[in-house]
């Protein structure tokens, strides 16, 4: 039977065939290539590893970095929450103990670990990769098959490189045309998932497709596939082609030589084959496309920038109408609202979601030259130390912090607030991450998904505003 | 793991759908090394609120929550189920649960029970109108039930299996090590190795 591209990564990473046929079948067991590990999800992944006397199988595939709980301020000096420095201090013991590779806050390698595993080449084509994170679908972007996974899952794979997992039905995403300018990969993935709503991927991959992703650069593939997990999919892919060989050429831990060249022939067959079937088709017309954003607290209450909030009536499901009705309630919006008249107080660039270089090329061209509404702040917080080395060296740090923005250290910082970067009760955000769940950001903070042009732009005139919305650069401030 | 078969205890009616991880336990509380001594961090945001469901007796004292579809939305976050099962919660029902809340679910002994919208709504009315009413989770038929109301729901056969017997997933897998090593000597020689590193 034709194959779609996720059945074939699937097959070709099957240990051992679960017993049984249909609803009834046991889990296959999965070979996993690639485990990225970081210092939330796996102190009690080691823990029990200790205590059962176990060994972690397959150091030589695994590697940590520090992420989500490092401060973005002050690396040099000991992080000044106590918990936060014991976690990370865990993390240090526990790969030293297990021979894992890490790297440390103030190591060039250090960052978000689904930005630095694609940096390093450590990502590739028809690869399976998991973390104890669901973000993790991010490296789907090199058709690979990644999903998130919870800590008694880690130790699963810490112990024996495999993953029991029941095969997923497939789902496939046609984006079909051209983006308008100031339209982005963000504003694609969040248009999906209003479409399908927060739960329309479970227990499906998804694989994006059509002439608008085939032109998506590397790093805006890698935007879309980290949301799936917001449309309810463990697992997004987009098939590998000429873009991502580009990327991949000469990344560290890309194979070489010989050996390039059969990965590249291996790559080639990494396709959905023409006869095969999807379980479900999904259309999005690229032409059509506005910049969107979300209103409410899940990822699937989103807008065109350019409408309205809308109103509870406008939803005829009565769980969802309950929904909106408590999203307005936390958000302080009232239906009717212009989207573009909502004025925030925060901006936020940065997340496994839009942190790359891309991301920060992108918002310092809407910024350059022009001036920060007084009443924001501006957080740019480079998705790697990598990213930030290499912004530097193109002087986007300049250009940010004469905007009047700060210029962070790398981490997932205020995407999920787990370390200082927080909003406060009340305060509003503009953020390029993924999540807008109630106090996500900090608690009582209201934060609405955007794209970093939108950030950018809304930075400049302090209501949420896509870059169409500027005054010409013929008026910009002599600072250009 | 400790085996379920089944379970009887004061329901919790949590009408709200999409109860993402980030409501069930906040970030803030994952700093911890431990995987236990998480109860004071379930639903700490809307634990606030004195008029919020857990704060209110009898559910205080609840262990079956019956809350609203998309229930476990978000983060992969284990904490979440480590929290609801800190607290006292045996099970939760819900029309829909987001793929990593239930395997992360289905690994620590909680039992996930996928039911109809419709018995949902049904059974919340049951424990709005009457405080206090014990539901009953039999995992061997796979039934629900809770006054009058008898109602099926869905655990894939495997889950179902492994939390009747409280079998580890590791030593389960470990038993097929032979084939594990058999598979990893058929890897191709480009796929990537983490060791020794390789820098830019």
């Amino acid at each position: 039977m034709a194959k779609t591209l996720a059945e074939k990564v699937w097959d070709a990473h099957v240990v051992r065939k679960g017993d049984g046929e249909g609803a009834n079948a046991q889990p296959d067991l999965l070979y996993i290539d690639l485990h990225l590990v970081h210092e939330v999800t796996s102190p009690q992944a080691f823990e029990g590893l200790r205590l059962a006397g176990r060994k972690l199988r397959r150091p030589d595939l695994t590697i940590a970095t520090e992420d989500h709980n490092t401060p973005t301020l002050d690396i040099d000096k000991p992080i000044a929450d106590l918990t936060s420095r014991t976690q990370i201090q865990t993390l240090r013991n526990n790969c030293a103990e297990f021979g894992v590779r890490l790297h440390s806050l103030g190591d060039a390698e250090q960052g978000i670990v689904h930005v630095v595993g694609p940096q390093l080449g450590l990502t590739q084509p028809g690869m399976t990769v998991v973390c104890g994170d669901s973000h993790t679908s991010t490296h789907g972007a090199f058709g690979a098959l990644a999903m998130g996974i919870g800590t008694s899952e880690v130790e699963h794979v810490m112990a024996t490189q495999t993953l029991s997992l029941k095969p997923f039905k497939t789902m496939a995403i046609n984006v079909e045309g051209t983006l308008r300018p100031g339209v982005s990969a963000k504003d694609i993935i969040l248009a999906v998932i209003a479409k399908i709503g927060t739960g329309g991927g479970q227990g499906y991959v998804l694989e994006y497709r059509g002439s608008a992703i085939r032109a998506l650069s590397m790093e805006a593939r890698m935007t879309i596939c980290n949301m799936s997990i917001e449309a309810g999919a463990r697992a997004g892919l987009v098939a590998p082609d000429q873009t991502t060989y580009d990327y991949m050429h000469g990344r560290p831990h890309a194979p070489q030589g010989a050996e390039w060249d059969a990965a590249v022939e291996y790559w080639n067959t990494l396709r959905t084959e023409d006869d095969a079937t999807f379980d479900v088709e999904v259309d999005l017309d690229a032409d059509t496309l506005e910049p969107f954003v979300t209103w409410g607290t899940n990822p699937g209450q989103g807008v065109s920038l350019s409408s309205k909030v809308p109103s509870p009536e406008d939803f005829g499901d009565e769980n969802a109408k309950a929904a909106a009705e408590r999203a307005l309630q936390y958000m302080g919006l009232e239906a009717g609202t212009p989207m573009k008249e909502i004025r925030v107080d925060t901006v936020f660039l940065g997340s496994c979601t839009n942190s790359r270089m891309e991301d920060l090329r992108a918002a310092a061209d809407v910024i350059r030259g022009r001036t920060k509404d007084p009443n924001i702040r501006m957080l740019v917080v480079p998705g790697s130390a990598r990213v930030r080395l290499e912004a530097e060296a193109e002087g986007l740090d300049k250009v940010f912090k004469e905007f009047g923005a700060e210029w962070r250290f790398a981490g997932c910082s205020m995407c999920l607030g787990m370390n200082p970067d927080q909003l406060e009760v009340g305060e509003r955000c503009a953020s390029t991450s993924n999540r807008n769940f109630e106090g996500r950001q900090g608690k009582g903070g209201r934060t609405h998904l955007v794209s970093p042009v939108v950030a950018a732009a809304t930075a400049v005139r302090g209501t949420l505003s896509s870059p169409s919305d500027l005054e010409s650069a013929a008026v910009r401030t002599s600072a250009a | 793991m400790e085996k379920f078969s089944t379970h009887t205890g004061i329901g919790v009616p949590l009408r709200q759908s999409n109860v993402d991880t980030d409501q069930i336990i906040p970030a803030v509380y994952l700093k911890r090394i431990t995987r236990t001594g998480f109860e004071d961090a379930l639903f700490a945001a809307w634990r606030k609120d004195p008029a919020f469901i857990l704060n209110q007796a009898p559910f205080n004292a609840g262990s079956v929550l019956v809350a609203g579809p998309d229930f476990g939305t978000g983060s992969s976050r284990e904490h979440a189920v480590w929290a609801l099962k800190d607290y006292g919660f045996k099970t939760v029902l819900s029309s829909r649960f987001a793929d990593i809340f239930r395997g992360n679910s289905g690994k620590q002994g909680l039992l996930a029970a996928e039911l109809a919208q419709d018995d949902i709504e049904l059974i919340w009315k049951v424990l709005e109108n009457a405080p206090g009413t014990e539901v009953t989770v039999d995992l061997v038929s796979k039934t629900v039930m809770c006054g009058n109301i008898v109602a099926p729901f869905e655990i894939d056969d495997y889950t179902r299996w492994r939390l009747l017997e409280g079998l580890d997933d590791i030593g389960l897998t470990l038993q097929h090590e032979e084939d594990i090593t058999t598979y990893e000597a058929t890897r191709p020689a480009f796929k990537p190795k983490t060791l020794p590193a390789r820098l830019s």
